[in-house]
Protein backbone atom coordinates (compact mmCIF):
# COMPACT_ATOMS: atom_id res chain seq x y z
CA UNK A 1 0.00 0.00 0.00
CA UNK A 2 2.67 2.31 0.99
CA UNK A 3 4.13 1.95 -2.25
CA UNK A 4 1.49 2.64 -4.39
CA UNK A 5 0.82 5.75 -2.62
CA UNK A 6 4.62 6.24 -3.17
CA UNK A 7 4.10 5.69 -7.02
CA UNK A 8 1.27 8.42 -7.03
CA UNK A 9 2.90 11.31 -5.59
CA UNK A 10 5.86 10.43 -7.27
CA UNK A 11 3.54 10.35 -10.53
CA UNK A 12 1.68 13.55 -9.66
CA UNK A 13 5.09 15.59 -8.71
CA UNK A 14 6.03 14.51 -12.29
CA UNK A 15 3.24 15.39 -13.72
CA UNK A 16 3.19 19.16 -11.65
CA UNK A 17 7.00 19.82 -12.51
CA UNK A 18 6.49 18.97 -16.00
CA UNK A 19 3.38 21.42 -16.95
CA UNK A 20 4.64 24.45 -14.84
CA UNK A 21 7.78 24.47 -16.77
CA UNK A 22 5.98 23.29 -20.62
CA UNK A 23 6.15 26.35 -22.53
CA UNK A 24 5.06 25.59 -26.46
CA UNK A 25 2.46 23.23 -28.08
CA UNK A 26 1.59 19.66 -26.51
CA UNK A 27 4.47 17.86 -28.53
CA UNK A 28 6.74 19.93 -26.15
CA UNK A 29 5.63 18.40 -22.89
CA UNK A 30 5.38 14.62 -24.97
CA UNK A 31 9.32 14.76 -24.93
CA UNK A 32 9.71 16.01 -21.61
CA UNK A 33 7.44 12.87 -20.52
CA UNK A 34 9.12 11.13 -22.74
CA UNK A 35 12.19 11.89 -21.41
CA UNK A 36 10.93 10.99 -17.77
CA UNK A 37 8.98 8.40 -17.52
CA UNK A 38 10.68 6.62 -20.30
CA UNK A 39 14.09 6.96 -19.67
CA UNK A 40 14.43 8.66 -15.92
CA UNK A 41 11.93 6.90 -14.06
CA UNK A 42 11.29 3.36 -16.89
CA UNK A 43 8.05 3.24 -15.71
CA UNK A 44 7.22 2.92 -20.01
CA UNK A 45 8.61 1.49 -23.17
CA UNK A 46 9.35 3.66 -25.56
CA UNK A 47 7.10 2.30 -28.16
CA UNK A 48 4.06 2.72 -26.13
CA UNK A 49 5.31 6.10 -25.08
CA UNK A 50 4.99 6.76 -28.87
CA UNK A 51 1.66 5.14 -29.00
CA UNK A 52 0.23 7.03 -26.66
CA UNK A 53 1.35 10.41 -28.33
CA UNK A 54 -0.74 9.07 -31.55
CA UNK A 55 -3.29 8.35 -29.13
CA UNK A 56 -3.44 11.52 -27.78
CA UNK A 57 -3.00 13.25 -30.78
CA UNK A 58 -6.10 11.44 -32.22
CA UNK A 59 -8.31 12.12 -29.22
CA UNK A 60 -9.91 15.70 -28.80
CA UNK A 61 -9.17 17.31 -25.76
CA UNK A 62 -5.63 19.32 -24.68
CA UNK A 63 -2.42 16.51 -25.43
CA UNK A 64 -1.20 17.01 -21.91
CA UNK A 65 -4.11 15.93 -20.12
CA UNK A 66 -4.77 13.11 -22.65
CA UNK A 67 -1.72 11.80 -22.53
CA UNK A 68 -1.74 12.22 -18.54
CA UNK A 69 -5.03 10.31 -18.69
CA UNK A 70 -3.70 7.61 -20.36
CA UNK A 71 0.06 7.78 -18.39
CA UNK A 72 -2.13 7.77 -15.30
CA UNK A 73 -4.20 5.04 -16.13
CA UNK A 74 -1.23 2.77 -17.26
CA UNK A 75 0.46 3.53 -14.14
CA UNK A 76 -2.28 3.02 -11.56
CA UNK A 77 -5.57 2.28 -12.96
CA UNK A 78 -8.52 5.22 -12.47
CA UNK A 79 -6.91 6.72 -9.85
CA UNK A 80 -3.78 7.04 -11.26
CA UNK A 81 -5.45 8.72 -14.35
CA UNK A 82 -6.84 11.69 -11.66
CA UNK A 83 -3.58 12.09 -9.69
CA UNK A 84 -1.91 12.88 -13.28
CA UNK A 85 -4.84 15.32 -14.58
CA UNK A 86 -4.70 16.85 -11.21
CA UNK A 87 -0.71 17.48 -11.58
CA UNK A 88 -0.86 18.38 -14.97
CA UNK A 89 -3.64 21.34 -14.88
CA UNK A 90 -2.78 22.42 -11.08
CA UNK A 91 0.32 24.57 -12.34
CA UNK A 92 -1.58 26.61 -15.41
CA UNK A 93 -4.48 26.79 -12.67
CA UNK A 94 -3.03 28.30 -10.14
CA UNK A 95 -0.30 30.42 -12.59
CA UNK A 96 -3.22 32.17 -14.54
CA UNK A 97 -4.93 32.67 -11.96
CA UNK A 98 -2.10 35.17 -10.09
CA UNK A 99 -1.94 36.80 -13.15
CA UNK A 100 -4.89 37.43 -14.34
CA UNK A 101 -4.67 40.10 -11.03
CA UNK A 102 -1.82 41.13 -12.31
CA UNK A 103 -1.88 41.00 -15.66
CA UNK A 104 -0.59 44.83 -17.06
CA UNK A 105 2.66 44.46 -14.91
CA UNK A 106 3.47 40.89 -15.94
CA UNK A 107 2.92 41.54 -19.34
CA UNK A 108 5.10 44.60 -19.66
CA UNK A 109 7.73 43.11 -17.21
CA UNK A 110 11.18 43.21 -19.23
CA UNK A 111 12.74 40.41 -17.34
CA UNK A 112 9.86 37.98 -17.98
CA UNK A 113 9.80 38.69 -21.50
CA UNK A 114 13.76 37.68 -21.83
CA UNK A 115 13.64 35.04 -19.57
CA UNK A 116 10.68 33.55 -21.68
CA UNK A 117 12.25 34.27 -24.56
CA UNK A 118 15.55 32.48 -23.63
CA UNK A 119 13.91 29.11 -22.44
CA UNK A 120 12.65 28.45 -25.83
CA UNK A 121 16.66 27.68 -26.61
CA UNK A 122 16.38 24.91 -23.71
CA UNK A 123 12.85 23.61 -24.75
CA UNK A 124 14.79 23.30 -28.30
CA UNK A 125 17.30 21.33 -26.80
CA UNK A 126 15.92 19.16 -24.79
CA UNK A 127 13.22 18.26 -27.78
CA UNK A 128 15.86 17.49 -29.93
CA UNK A 129 17.70 15.42 -27.59
CA UNK A 130 14.94 12.92 -27.35
CA UNK A 131 14.29 13.61 -31.00
CA UNK A 132 17.59 12.24 -31.91
CA UNK A 133 17.31 9.05 -29.55
CA UNK A 134 13.23 8.07 -31.27
CA UNK A 135 14.54 8.99 -34.63
CA UNK A 136 17.76 6.90 -34.20
CA UNK A 137 15.66 3.67 -32.86
CA UNK A 138 13.26 4.24 -36.15
CA UNK A 139 16.02 3.97 -38.25
CA UNK A 140 17.67 1.22 -36.73
CA UNK A 141 14.33 -0.98 -37.65
CA UNK A 142 15.94 -0.70 -41.13
CA UNK A 143 12.42 -0.61 -42.74
CA UNK A 144 12.59 1.76 -46.06
CA UNK A 145 9.05 2.19 -45.56
CA UNK A 146 9.31 3.49 -41.34
CA UNK A 147 12.88 5.68 -42.47
CA UNK A 148 10.47 7.52 -45.65
CA UNK A 149 7.41 7.73 -43.69
CA UNK A 150 9.23 9.63 -40.86
CA UNK A 151 10.98 12.07 -43.44
CA UNK A 152 7.82 12.77 -45.51
CA UNK A 153 5.99 13.34 -42.74
CA UNK A 154 8.05 16.16 -40.93
CA UNK A 155 8.40 17.57 -44.79
CA UNK A 156 4.77 17.92 -44.52
CA UNK A 157 4.22 19.49 -41.15
CA UNK A 158 7.26 21.63 -41.01
CA UNK A 159 7.55 22.98 -44.29
CA UNK A 160 3.89 22.39 -45.59
CA UNK A 161 1.88 23.23 -42.53
CA UNK A 162 0.07 19.97 -43.00
CA UNK A 163 -1.81 19.07 -39.66
CA UNK A 164 -1.04 16.83 -37.37
CA UNK A 165 -4.23 14.68 -37.26
CA UNK A 166 -3.96 14.22 -41.02
CA UNK A 167 -0.42 12.79 -40.67
CA UNK A 168 -1.46 10.42 -38.23
CA UNK A 169 -4.49 9.16 -40.02
CA UNK A 170 -2.72 9.10 -43.41
CA UNK A 171 0.17 6.97 -41.46
CA UNK A 172 -2.85 4.62 -40.02
CA UNK A 173 -4.16 3.93 -43.70
CA UNK A 174 -0.46 3.15 -44.58
CA UNK A 175 -0.71 0.68 -41.37
CA UNK A 176 -3.35 -0.99 -42.37
CA UNK A 177 -1.80 -1.77 -45.88
CA UNK A 178 0.86 -2.89 -44.39
CA UNK A 179 -0.95 -5.54 -41.87
CA UNK A 180 -3.16 -6.70 -45.07
CA UNK A 181 0.34 -7.20 -46.99
CA UNK A 182 2.47 -8.87 -43.91
CA UNK A 183 -1.41 -11.22 -43.17
CA UNK A 184 -1.05 -12.31 -47.08
CA UNK A 185 2.44 -13.08 -47.33
CA UNK A 186 2.50 -15.40 -44.03
CA UNK A 187 -1.05 -16.80 -45.69
CA UNK A 188 0.98 -17.45 -49.27
CA UNK A 189 4.45 -19.02 -47.03
CA UNK A 190 2.13 -21.14 -45.24
CA UNK A 191 0.86 -22.80 -48.76
CA UNK A 192 4.48 -23.00 -50.00
CA UNK B 1 -26.91 30.11 -14.05
CA UNK B 2 -23.65 31.98 -15.54
CA UNK B 3 -21.29 29.21 -13.67
CA UNK B 4 -23.70 26.53 -15.61
CA UNK B 5 -23.30 28.58 -18.88
CA UNK B 6 -19.48 28.76 -18.24
CA UNK B 7 -19.64 25.16 -17.38
CA UNK B 8 -20.94 23.86 -21.01
CA UNK B 9 -19.41 26.23 -22.49
CA UNK B 10 -15.97 24.79 -21.36
CA UNK B 11 -17.35 21.21 -22.11
CA UNK B 12 -17.88 21.83 -25.73
CA UNK B 13 -14.31 23.45 -25.60
CA UNK B 14 -13.29 20.63 -24.45
CA UNK B 15 -14.71 17.96 -26.77
CA UNK B 16 -14.69 19.66 -30.11
CA UNK B 17 -10.68 20.80 -29.75
CA UNK B 18 -9.06 17.97 -31.84
CA UNK B 19 -5.58 18.45 -32.98
CA UNK B 20 -3.73 20.48 -30.23
CA UNK B 21 -3.42 24.01 -28.21
CA UNK B 22 -3.93 26.19 -31.09
CA UNK B 23 -7.26 24.67 -32.38
CA UNK B 24 -9.27 25.16 -29.50
CA UNK B 25 -8.64 29.40 -29.60
CA UNK B 26 -11.45 29.85 -32.56
CA UNK B 27 -13.54 27.18 -30.18
CA UNK B 28 -13.19 29.09 -27.29
CA UNK B 29 -13.59 32.83 -28.81
CA UNK B 30 -17.24 31.49 -30.28
CA UNK B 31 -18.39 30.08 -27.21
CA UNK B 32 -16.82 33.42 -24.65
CA UNK B 33 -16.96 36.11 -27.17
CA UNK B 34 -19.60 35.32 -29.90
CA UNK B 35 -22.21 33.01 -28.39
CA UNK B 36 -22.18 33.84 -24.50
CA UNK B 37 -20.34 37.62 -24.55
CA UNK B 38 -18.36 36.84 -21.79
CA UNK B 39 -15.73 39.09 -22.57
CA UNK B 40 -15.05 41.71 -25.51
CA UNK B 41 -12.45 40.81 -28.25
CA UNK B 42 -10.18 42.95 -26.59
CA UNK B 43 -9.41 40.81 -23.43
CA UNK B 44 -9.98 37.60 -24.99
CA UNK B 45 -6.62 39.09 -26.96
CA UNK B 46 -5.01 39.42 -23.91
CA UNK B 47 -6.15 36.16 -22.73
CA UNK B 48 -4.20 34.13 -25.85
CA UNK B 49 -1.04 36.54 -25.41
CA UNK B 50 -0.96 35.37 -21.44
CA UNK B 51 -1.98 31.87 -22.41
CA UNK B 52 0.94 32.08 -24.97
CA UNK B 53 3.72 33.50 -21.93
CA UNK B 54 2.85 30.62 -19.63
CA UNK B 55 3.08 27.03 -19.08
CA UNK B 56 0.24 24.82 -19.36
CA UNK B 57 -2.08 24.14 -22.10
CA UNK B 58 -4.25 27.00 -23.83
CA UNK B 59 -7.60 25.58 -23.55
CA UNK B 60 -6.44 25.37 -19.41
CA UNK B 61 -4.98 28.28 -19.65
CA UNK B 62 -7.80 30.02 -21.37
CA UNK B 63 -10.54 28.39 -18.69
CA UNK B 64 -8.66 29.85 -16.23
CA UNK B 65 -8.17 33.31 -17.07
CA UNK B 66 -11.95 33.43 -18.10
CA UNK B 67 -12.59 31.63 -15.31
CA UNK B 68 -11.04 34.23 -12.83
CA UNK B 69 -12.08 37.22 -14.42
CA UNK B 70 -16.21 36.48 -14.59
CA UNK B 71 -16.65 34.29 -11.39
CA UNK B 72 -13.11 34.08 -9.23
CA UNK B 73 -12.15 30.67 -8.07
CA UNK B 74 -15.14 28.67 -8.50
CA UNK B 75 -15.38 30.21 -12.10
CA UNK B 76 -11.96 28.72 -12.31
CA UNK B 77 -12.83 24.61 -11.44
CA UNK B 78 -15.94 24.91 -13.50
CA UNK B 79 -14.32 26.14 -16.08
CA UNK B 80 -11.23 23.85 -16.17
CA UNK B 81 -13.20 20.55 -15.16
CA UNK B 82 -15.77 21.44 -17.94
CA UNK B 83 -12.91 21.59 -20.01
CA UNK B 84 -11.25 17.80 -19.43
CA UNK B 85 -13.98 15.62 -18.73
CA UNK B 86 -14.33 15.23 -22.65
CA UNK B 87 -10.75 14.31 -22.86
CA UNK B 88 -10.81 12.41 -19.34
CA UNK B 89 -13.77 9.96 -20.33
CA UNK B 90 -12.65 9.86 -24.25
CA UNK B 91 -9.06 8.58 -23.16
CA UNK B 92 -9.73 6.26 -20.97
CA UNK B 93 -11.91 4.52 -22.95
CA UNK B 94 -9.07 4.90 -25.61
CA UNK B 95 -6.42 3.52 -22.74
CA UNK B 96 -8.34 1.01 -21.74
CA UNK B 97 -8.82 -0.42 -25.17
CA UNK B 98 -4.82 0.00 -26.15
CA UNK B 99 -3.91 -1.78 -22.70
CA UNK B 100 -6.22 -4.36 -23.44
CA UNK B 101 -5.08 -5.12 -27.02
CA UNK B 102 -1.49 -3.71 -27.80
CA UNK B 103 0.34 -7.03 -28.02
CA UNK B 104 -2.02 -8.51 -30.54
CA UNK B 105 0.75 -9.00 -33.01
CA UNK B 106 -1.86 -6.98 -35.92
CA UNK B 107 -2.37 -3.93 -33.49
CA UNK B 108 1.35 -4.24 -33.58
CA UNK B 109 2.28 -3.43 -37.36
CA UNK B 110 -0.68 -0.53 -37.30
CA UNK B 111 1.04 0.91 -34.15
CA UNK B 112 4.58 0.51 -36.08
CA UNK B 113 3.22 2.57 -39.11
CA UNK B 114 2.37 5.55 -36.28
CA UNK B 115 5.84 5.94 -34.37
CA UNK B 116 7.65 7.34 -37.30
CA UNK B 117 4.68 9.94 -37.86
CA UNK B 118 4.67 11.07 -34.10
CA UNK B 119 8.69 11.40 -34.35
CA UNK B 120 8.24 13.16 -37.60
CA UNK B 121 5.71 15.27 -35.36
CA UNK B 122 7.84 15.85 -32.17
CA UNK B 123 11.00 16.89 -34.41
CA UNK B 124 8.68 19.35 -36.15
CA UNK B 125 7.92 21.26 -33.09
CA UNK B 126 11.43 21.42 -32.16
CA UNK B 127 11.93 23.11 -34.80
CA UNK B 128 9.30 25.48 -34.95
CA UNK B 129 10.72 26.47 -31.38
CA UNK B 130 13.72 26.51 -31.91
CA UNK B 131 13.25 29.19 -34.83
CA UNK B 132 10.93 30.90 -32.18
CA UNK B 133 13.83 30.76 -29.88
CA UNK B 134 17.15 31.76 -32.59
CA UNK B 135 15.62 34.50 -34.56
CA UNK B 136 12.21 35.13 -32.99
CA UNK B 137 10.31 34.31 -35.78
CA UNK B 138 8.10 31.49 -37.78
CA UNK B 139 10.74 29.89 -40.62
CA UNK B 140 9.02 31.21 -43.44
CA UNK B 141 9.67 35.16 -41.43
CA UNK B 142 13.83 34.21 -40.77
CA UNK B 143 16.59 36.58 -41.45
CA UNK B 144 19.62 35.31 -41.19
CA UNK B 145 20.90 39.01 -39.88
CA UNK B 146 18.63 38.50 -37.02
CA UNK B 147 20.39 35.54 -35.42
CA UNK B 148 20.21 35.38 -31.76
CA UNK B 149 23.83 34.60 -30.88
CA UNK B 150 23.12 34.08 -26.85
CA UNK B 151 20.36 31.24 -27.52
CA UNK B 152 22.05 29.65 -29.86
CA UNK B 153 25.12 29.02 -28.01
CA UNK B 154 22.70 28.01 -24.98
CA UNK B 155 20.92 25.90 -27.28
CA UNK B 156 24.42 24.05 -28.41
CA UNK B 157 25.51 24.05 -24.78
CA UNK B 158 22.17 22.25 -23.66
CA UNK B 159 21.81 19.79 -26.30
CA UNK B 160 25.44 18.98 -25.39
CA UNK B 161 24.53 18.81 -21.05
CA UNK B 162 21.55 17.04 -22.34
CA UNK B 163 23.69 14.10 -24.68
CA UNK B 164 26.71 14.11 -22.65
CA UNK B 165 25.49 13.95 -18.73
CA UNK B 166 21.95 13.28 -19.64
CA UNK B 167 20.97 16.64 -17.08
CA UNK B 168 16.87 16.34 -16.54
CA UNK B 169 14.86 18.81 -19.05
CA UNK B 170 13.50 20.90 -15.88
CA UNK B 171 17.37 21.82 -15.12
CA UNK B 172 18.00 22.31 -18.48
CA UNK B 173 15.37 24.71 -19.42
CA UNK B 174 15.16 26.69 -15.99
CA UNK B 175 18.67 26.71 -16.39
CA UNK B 176 18.64 28.33 -19.51
CA UNK B 177 16.19 30.92 -18.29
CA UNK B 178 18.42 32.18 -15.77
CA UNK B 179 21.66 31.78 -17.40
CA UNK B 180 20.02 33.54 -20.52
CA UNK B 181 18.81 36.42 -18.49
CA UNK B 182 21.64 36.77 -16.72
CA UNK B 183 23.67 37.54 -19.64
CA UNK B 184 20.99 39.68 -21.34
CA UNK B 185 21.07 41.96 -18.30
CA UNK B 186 25.01 42.17 -18.14
CA UNK B 187 24.63 43.34 -21.67
CA UNK B 188 22.91 46.31 -20.36
CA UNK B 189 20.20 44.94 -23.83
CA UNK B 190 16.99 44.34 -20.96
CA UNK B 191 15.16 47.26 -21.57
Amino acid sequence: MERSYNKLWILFRSMFVLSACTFGGGFVIVSLMKKRYVEELKWLEEDEMLDVTAITQSAPGPLPVNASVIIGYRIAGIVGSLTAILGTILPPMVIISIISLFYEQFRTNPYIATALQVMRAGVAAVIFDVVINLAGNVIKTKRILYIAMMVVAFVATYLFDVSAMIIIFVCLGIGLVDLGVTLNNKKKGKVS
Amino acid sequence: MLLLKLFFAFIQVGMFSVGGGYAAIPLIQEQIVNIHHLMTLEEFSDLITVAEMTPGPISINSATFVGMRIAGIPGVLLCSIGCIIPSFAICLTLAYFYYKYRTVSGVQVVLGSLRPAVVALIASAGASILMLGLFQAELEAVVLGNLKYVELIIFIVALFLLRKFKLSAITIILGSGVVGTIVYTLMGSVA
